[in-house]
């Protein structure tokens, strides 16, 4: 962190960095949801809610999560913000809360969440942590779009249901299955590369860092492992 | 035999048809990021297998005696996800106890499946998705870390090939890594459908 200005903790989240493009976080539910945009808008409000929420909670009982069992206690957290979501939107948008399905209650696990409540809540006062909640929120937000927009325009030719006059004759509908969804991710980030250049902190591999599960493991596995594997 | 033949359909569709990697997008950190040696991926798959059945043999009752029988439905995530977590210490405990020369070649991969959303995604598909009952739960379960290793071991084939061959500077890592995994997941798209005529 070597700027810690308010507004260098909110905007960092969007591009330098971005948690799907840069940080390469939470790419189960990027792949899964971004068929279409108003799935993917849907998800990236509702993982955006629980991210803030928890990051404040999380924030606030810094000094009373004892240092051993702090990612149990983050965990049951984090579930408990993602239930109360999970209701509102099945009550209130049973068609959205159908679309999502599983991947809803998989918010609990995607390690976004995890991820800033280890890297950042646990470590900043109440206000910074929100805002970076905000900040990464909207990052994936923007990023779980922009997915969406190009394998919904591409695959269904359709932007939020609505069917777009030239691309609706050409679907190319491999977009919305897997393979697209695997082909677009990675082409957005060497999309993202090129254009942070240098300056984002970008990861050529797989590494302990920003991994939710490097506390647990105490770096220990993976980092053994890719040693190995050299 | 009708049941033995539904059960065969279950496996069949989850390691093919419905491959978690590849076509439900669950699992995909440890995909990604210990697909890089054939050794770490198998034992990484093996590791998922276990943890996956037995969680699913943990979730299952707990869902149908406790948790419906007492109205309690919606606290499927919390506890589930804490049944997990605590699972998975357990077994790593357990194996480093009684089995220390299998934890040494596992024990490293167990942490990393606390978080992996397979595990969570196998046990509340099973009981939401499709309500399956209890053997034909568990077949499932087994049929996804099936799935999954053989995602795991296909993948890290391919992967010592792209560290050798030359790519575009920004497409190094990664986006080279997901690009490749598309195309094996546009592979697994020729198993769509099997199923449906397994028994015709």
């Amino acid at each position: 962190m070597k700027n810690n200005s308010n507004l260098s903790i909110l905007l960092k989240g969007l591009l330098l960095e971005n948690p799907v493009f840069v940080l390469v976080l939470g790419t189960c539910p990027t792949l899964a949801t971004s068929t279409s945009v108003i799935g993917a808008l849907g998800m990236g409000l509702a993982a955006m809610a629980v991210l803030i929420c928890s990051n404040a909670v999380i924030s606030l009982l810094r000094k009373v999560i004892p240092e051993t069992v702090r990612i149990p206690c983050y965990i049951v957290i984090i579930a408990g913000f993602v239930t109360i979501v999970q209701m509102i939107i099945h009550a209130y948008l049973p068609a959205l809360y159908d679309m999502l399905g599983v991947y809803l209650a998989l918010i609990t696990v995607n390690c976004i969440i995890l991820g800033r409540a280890e890297m950042f809540a646990g470590k900043n006062t109440v206000g910074k942590s929100v805002l970076d909640g905000v900040g990464m929120g909207l990052g994936f937000t923007l990023a779980l779009l922009s997915m969406a927009t190009i394998r919904e325009i591409l695959g269904a030719g359709s932007f939020a249901g609505i069917a777009l006059p030239f691309f609706s004759d050409h679907k190319i509908e491999i977009f919305t299955k897997a393979p697209g969804g695997f082909l677009v991710y990675g082409i957005m980030i060497a999309i993202v590369y090129k254009i942070t250049h240098g300056k984002a902190p970008y990861k050529k591999q797989f590494s302990c860092e920003g991994c939710p599960s490097a506390a647990i493991c105490n770096r220990g596995s993976c980092e053994n492992a890719v040693k190995e594997g050299k | 035999m009708d049941t033995f033949k539904s059960l065969v359909v279950i496996l069949m569709s989850s390691v093919l048809v419905n491959n978690y990697v590849l076509s439900r997008f669950l699992g995909i950190c440890p995909f990604l990021g210990v697909s890089k040696k054939l050794n770490q991926a198998t034992g990484m798959g093996i590791a998922v297998i276990f943890v996956m059945v037995v969680a699913t043999a943990v979730t299952w009752p707990i869902q149908h005696y406790v948790l419906d029988a007492f109205g309690l439905g919606y606290m499927q995530t919390i506890v589930f996800i804490l049944i997990i977590a605590a699972l998975v210490q357990f077994i790593e405990m357990a194996l480093k106890k009684m089995i220390p020369s299998l934890h040494k070649s596992l024990g490293v991969y167990l942490p990393l499946i606390t978080t992996n959303c397979a595990v969570l995604g196998v046990t509340i598909d099973n009981i939401a998705e499709h309500n399956f009952n209890f053997v034909e739960s568990l077949v499932n379960s087994l049929g996804c870390g099936l799935g999954f290793l053989l995602a795991m071991v296909l993948f890290s084939g391919i992967r010592s090939k792209i560290v050798e061959s030359e790519i575009p500077e920004s497409f190094k890592g990664l986006p080279a890594t997901l690009i490749a995994a598309s195309f094996i997941s546009l592979a697994f798209f020729g198993f769509a459908g099997i199923v449906d005529n397994l028994f015709a």
